[in-house]
């Protein structure tokens, strides 16, 4: 468990959640990066960018 | 053996391929590229002893130059710096279909908003003006009319970067309300699908429905030459239905993708397209031990 950046609210992550994947938070809604697993931390997920796409 | 996954962003195309790999057991090093330095010529330490780079750069730009860097190391990366800079850049990669005989829409490149204002006239109404960088349908424009020609070449002169300077004019394909998007390995197709919508866009990330869809003969001879066109490797290779009164059914490219994203096309499709996918890779890492083996 850990608390979103933007609401505080409390944010589980699944078991295979993989660092650098993208979360939504189930309170405010805010997309979130998962910087750790182990102990879980999130940080604001950066903006979509112009260049961004496959 | 060893598999460096170069990432921004784990998409659930990228969990599908680290799952992948590591059910095979191979050792996967997940390399944030937003961490990295590169040097001119040494690899940063992220990179030592990896067997072969997979670049999922989601920002096409840091994709152009971070396998750049890697080719220029001698590390090998899929795909290589050349197929990500023609992908990359539509006119670029509209330039080697054509040059491929590879039927692709007519297009014209034009940097002012007079030239591009004939070319759009020339086409005639509806065309389409794309950023000659973007994915996932966006920032383009179907034209209906000189007065949102107008509009839009003077939004993309004021307020764009200066590539939106760069007028990327295409004729609109009247398609079946349908693309298809092919998952190829240098050129062979792991599988495809339809991607259906209302809209003018079909991209998925637009929210079209998809489907699986058997390719024929000719579109898989499109698949595999505009594969070599654009220098081969792990595409995503987008086709549109023409019917021709003369000629009938037949097929055009419209894109070739570098960091083709999958996961729709797995959800759809009876094929494991992560399985066929590190199959191939696979490959490629065994043929450039090989290749390092053999060099002097």
């Amino acid at each position: 468990m850990a608390n979103c950046p933007e609401c505080g609210g409390e944010v589980s992550l699944h078991d295979d959640a993989e660092v650098g994947e993208i979360i939504d938070c189930g309170t405010c809604g805010a997309e979130l990066e998962v910087i750790d697993v182990d102990p879980p931390v999130l940080e604001t997920a950066p903006e979509l960018e112009e260049d961004w796409g496959e | 053996m060893k598999i460096g996954v170069l990432y921004s962003r784990i998409r659930h195309d990228e969990k599908l391929l680290l799952g992948e790999f590591r059910e095979r057991g191979h050792e996967v090093t997940k390399i944030d590229v937003r961490d990295q330095r590169f040097d001119l010529t040494e690899p940063p330490a992220a990179f030592a002893d990896v067997d072969l780079v997979v670049d999922r750069c989601l920002a096409t730009s840091r994709s152009r130059y971070a396998t750049r860097f890697l080719a220029a190391y001698g590390i090998p990366v899929v795909n290589s710096p050349e197929t990500a800079a023609v992908c990359a850049d539509k006119a670029e990669c509209s330039l080697a279909l054509a040059g491929a005989g590879v039927p692709t829409p007519r297009t014209e490149v034009a940097f002012t908003k007079e030239s591009a204002m004939e070319s759009i006239e020339r086409f005639g109404y509806p065309c389409v003006v794309k950023p000659v960088i973007g994915s996932w349908g966006r920032l383009l424009a179907k034209i209906d009319s000189r007065s949102a020609a107008e509009a839009i070449l003077e939004h993309k002169s004021t307020l764009g970067h200066y590539e939106h300077k760069v007028f990327y004019i295409q004729e609109f394909v009247a398609k079946p309300g349908r693309d298809i998007r092919v998952v190829a390995t240098d050129g062979e197709p792991v599988g495809a699908m339809v991607r259906s919508s209302e809209h003018w866009l079909t991209n998925a990330a637009k929210g079209a429905d998809t489907e699986q869809f058997e390719l024929d003969d000719e579109a898989r001879d499109l698949v595999a030459r505009a594969s070599e066109a654009v220098g081969g490797g792990l595409l995503g290779v987008d086709l549109m239905e023409t019917n021709d009164p003369d000629a009938g059914h037949s097929y055009t490219v419209h894109e070739v993708n570098h960091t083709v994203e999958f996961k729709a096309l797995d959800g759809v499709t009876d094929v494991d397209v992560p399985a066929r996918v590190v199959d191939w890779l696979e490959g490629e890492a065994e043929a450039a031990d090989e290749a390092a083996v053999a060099a002097p």
